[in-house]
């Protein structure tokens, strides 16, 4: 059998499959599931300043293959909506019960050095493991500058981060929105600030559809729709790409990544981890199918490595991430060979 | 006017006897298997997993072959049931797991198990893994009597328990009914025995064949030798029809049938009637009958004394033999041997009908059936004095309490030599397995 421990961005973790800060990590009864079933960690959902925010409904969206089976699902709901002072006792619980678990908390705060130091206070007192800093969400807290709105600008990026690496040792992950130009920019940011990781990809600003009868766009609430983040199945290639970029990045070469986006399986995982992550986030899959997916993951993942001779995930890692070229790097047919 | 008696071999050429035994689910290829795979909706309260009688989780070994976890999807499946690639071929899954699949709401067509579960098993045993590994020896020693799928189900657990075992089996070669009993063309290319050498891989199941007990084996003395017995001795003797004196020449017992072609080398050389008709209303009323067809039997009819519903043959089953050209009739009992020129030359039925009380009675109308050779197919029974104990018995088969102990301290019985209702080999590989969890706790007291 291999040996699937790893550390994650400084954290160890018996196995490298985490549930994303999500609907499925928002509260004790969820996480202690999830660690009943496997999992090797949980990024619990972004925590906030009081009062918590209120969700819309319907909230969720999904796209579905020749109108049989989901590949991508799209949300606009927002960071928890329970007090914060619930959330930390139920982290600290999480974690006295769960030892051998990474816990990550995931943060979203506006864009002062006070609230972050608050919020970093709480958070090492409940024992977690690091934070993650929620600088992707596309939707409701980006119009209040928080997000994406922070993880659009580079500069922010790197800010923040100083700020909380200033004001804490907890190991810092930085998540990255995808909704930007060049995803390097601001890994590197993140990396100037001090991070030990990223994380990525969170989701895609989308609309999923529209309905042609009441011309609302989907979610509907009350005729009036707006964007969410897009997730699931079909936003790999997308985040694979992203991690794959910053994975050979002179400039942010060995910055521990842990990968997101529409991971559902163990082949997913190891692509993800052959392109460079030291680990790997799941929702949308889990949402799908329920936690105890992830026995398939550990043990599929354990199998295939068995099989090829890799004994822990290092001996795999990155390899795939040194066959990503620039296009003017592949061999191209002769022209004589066009019609091939 | 009848014909003369006609009963003989190689009505066949070899060539069309093969075609005609070939494997009758072919086994799916891998893009067959991950499209079935994918049709599967991963159920949370699964209702196939309620009706496997070994509770075999079958949304997870399903979802293993969609994301290429093969050997990680038998497991699940060889941990629950041992035989999990013999059940994939013969389990009636249209009254399993398949029967209760959710998508027969959505799309009147369930997911197909049985061949995705054979997907698994197959793609195992062609890596020749073992599987499982044996706990620490124990020290203790378990007979088990009858090498059938409860008897090999129940030595492979005590095996992987850590306890050694040793096999007695009657017959030549071991699998039981898996080997002699169903028809083959559920289970070709020797399959049983190499699964009977899956299940022998894990070590520590020494195996005697050609002993029976009530002769070469007594029960007292191995109760003496051994710290435990397991008794998965089936059912060896079958009933017969009370119509009066049976004709020497053209009446079988399906059973004894189905075993000679089982073992038949050249299915050329195998007798068979031109006109057939068949007694019963179960699976091996439904195998003989196709059968005798396979082999070229020109008219063959089935003959069951109630109706459709009422047979222990599924629907599946029966539309199989129909769409196999037997002619299947109910409500008739069978009422007098014809003859002619003192042969067989048919046989006179009775029409039945329910009274108020739902009993079966004679309507005293009768039809008579021409037939060369008649297969009697009427349910088996245990034979008698095998036993040199005092065994408790319920309804001519051995008494066992949940687990599956006899009245006798120290013996266990499972499969069809047991009062349970249920005779499949799904049936007999659980009753193996739970007694085997039972004796274990049993022997470490």
């Amino acid at each position: 059998m291999a040996d699937l421990s790893c550390t994650i961005a400084g954290i160890p973790s018996p196995n490298p499959f985490w549930v994303a800060s999500a609907p499925p990590s928002d509260k004790y009864y969820n996480v202690d599931r999830a660690f009943r079933a496997g999992w090797g960690g949980v990024v619990w959902k972004t925590l906030g300043i009081d009062p918590p925010i209120v969700n819309v409904t319907s909230r969720y969206g999904s796209v579905n293959l020749n109108g049989q089976k989901m590949m991508g699902l799209n949300n606009n709901e927002l960071i928890t909506d329970r007090p914060l002072e619930v959330n930390l006792a139920e982290i600290k619980q999480i974690k006295e019960e769960w030892p051998d678990r990474a816990v990550v908390v995931s943060l979203m705060v506006p864009c002062n050095q006070n609230d972050w130091e608050y919020i970093l206070r709480k958070v090492e007192d409940t024992g977690a493991d690091g934070v993650e800093l929620n600088f992707g969400c596309p939707h409701g807290m980006s119009e209040r500058g928080m997000g994406a709105a922070v993880g659009q600008v580079p500069d922010y990026v790197e800010m923040v981060t100083r700020w909380v690496k200033e004001n804490s040792d907890l190991p810092c992950i930085v998540k990255l929105t995808p909704n930007i130009t060049d995803i390097r920019y601001p890994a590197r940011a993140a990396k100037a600030g001090g991070a030990d990781g990223v994380s990525l990809i969170n989701t895609i600003s989308s609309i999923v559809s529209v309905d042609l009868d009441s011309m609302s766009p989907e979610p509907s609430i009350e005729g009036k729709g707006t964007h969410g983040g897009y997730c699931g199945p079909a936003v790999k290639p997308i985040a694979l790409n992203m991690t794959s970029e910053i994975a050979r990045d002179p400039e942010t070469l060995g910055l521990p990544i842990s990968a997101i986006g529409g991971i559902s399986n163990w082949k997913d995982a190891a692509e993800f981890m052959s392109m460079g992550a030291e680990g790997v986030q799941v929702c949308t899959a889990i949402m799908h199918y329920g936690f105890r997916i992830v026995e398939d993951m550990i043990e599929g993942l354990n199998h295939w490595m068995d099989e090829k001779g890799y004994e822990k995930i290092e001996d795999f890692r990155g390899m795939a991430a040194k066959n990503v070229v620039d296009w003017q790097y592949l061999r191209r047919l002769a022209s004589g060979d066009q019609n091939e | 006017m009848s014909q003369t008696p006609d009963i003989q071999s190689g009505r066949l050429s070899r060539q069309q006897l093969e075609q005609n035994f070939e494997d009758i689910h072919p086994p799916l290829d891998s893009g067959n298997a991950m499209l079935e795979a994918q049709r599967c909706y991963y159920c949370f309260d699964a209702p196939c997993v309620n009706a496997c009688p070994t509770a075999i989780d079958i949304p997870s070994f399903i979802r293993k072959i969609s994301t290429g976890n093969i050997r990680g999807s038998a497991k699940d499946i060889l941990s629950q049931n041992i035989m999990g690639g013999m059940c994939a071929r013969v389990c009636p899954t249209e009254v399993l797991c398949e029967g209760v699949c959710v998508r027969n709401t959505q799309e009147g067509q369930p997911v197909r198990i049985g061949e995705l579960q054979r997907y698994s098993t197959d793609w195992l045993m062609e890596k020749g893994d073992t599987l499982f590994q044996r706990a620490p020896a124990s020290g203790k020693k378990v007979a088990v009597v009858g090498g059938g799928p409860a008897g090999l189900s129940c030595a492979h657990r005590l095996a992987m328990l850590g306890h050694d075992v040793v096999v007695f089996e009657a017959r030549e070669k071991l699998s039981g009914l898996n080997e002699y009993g169903i028809a083959a063309y559920k289970t070709v290319d020797g399959f049983a025995q190499r699964e009977v050498d899956f299940i022998l891989s894990i070590g520590g199941i020494e195996t005697r064949c050609g002993v029976r007990l009530g002769k070469e084996l007594k029960l007292s003395e191995l109760k003496e030798e051994f710290d435990a017995v397991f008794l998965g001795i089936g059912l060896g003797d079958v009933n017969q029809l009370d119509i009066g004196e049976t004709p020497g020449e053209g009446v079988h017992s399906a059973v004894d049938y189905i075993e000679d072609l089982r073992q038949a080398q050249n299915l050329e050389n195998l007798p068979v009637g031109r006109r057939v008709v068949v007694i019963g209303g179960g699976s091996t009323a439904i195998d003989i009958a196709v059968q005798s067809k396979k082999l070229g039997a020109e008219d063959v009819t089935m003959v069951y004394r109630r109706g459709p519903e009422q047979m222990s043959a599924t629907d599946v089953e029966q539309e199989f033999a129909q769409v196999n050209d037997v002619r299947i009739r109910t409500w008739l009992q069978p009422d007098s041997w014809m003859m002619e020129n003192g042969r067989l030359s048919g046989i006179r039925f009775e029409y039945t009908e329910p009274d108020s009380s739902g009993k079966l009675t004679g309507k005293s109308e009768y039809l008579e059936i021409d037939a060369d050779c008649v297969f009697l197919a009427l349910g088996q029974k245990m034979m008698s004095d095998i036993f040199d104990l005092e065994m408790e018995m319920n309804s001519g088969k051995l008494a066992v309490d949940e687990q599956g102990a006899t009245s006798q301290s120290g013996i266990w019985a499972g499969g069809d030599c047991i009062r349970s209702g249920e005779d499949l080999t799904v049936h007999a590989v659980e009753q193996g397995k739970q007694a085997a969890i039972a004796m274990d706790q049993w022997l470490r007291n």
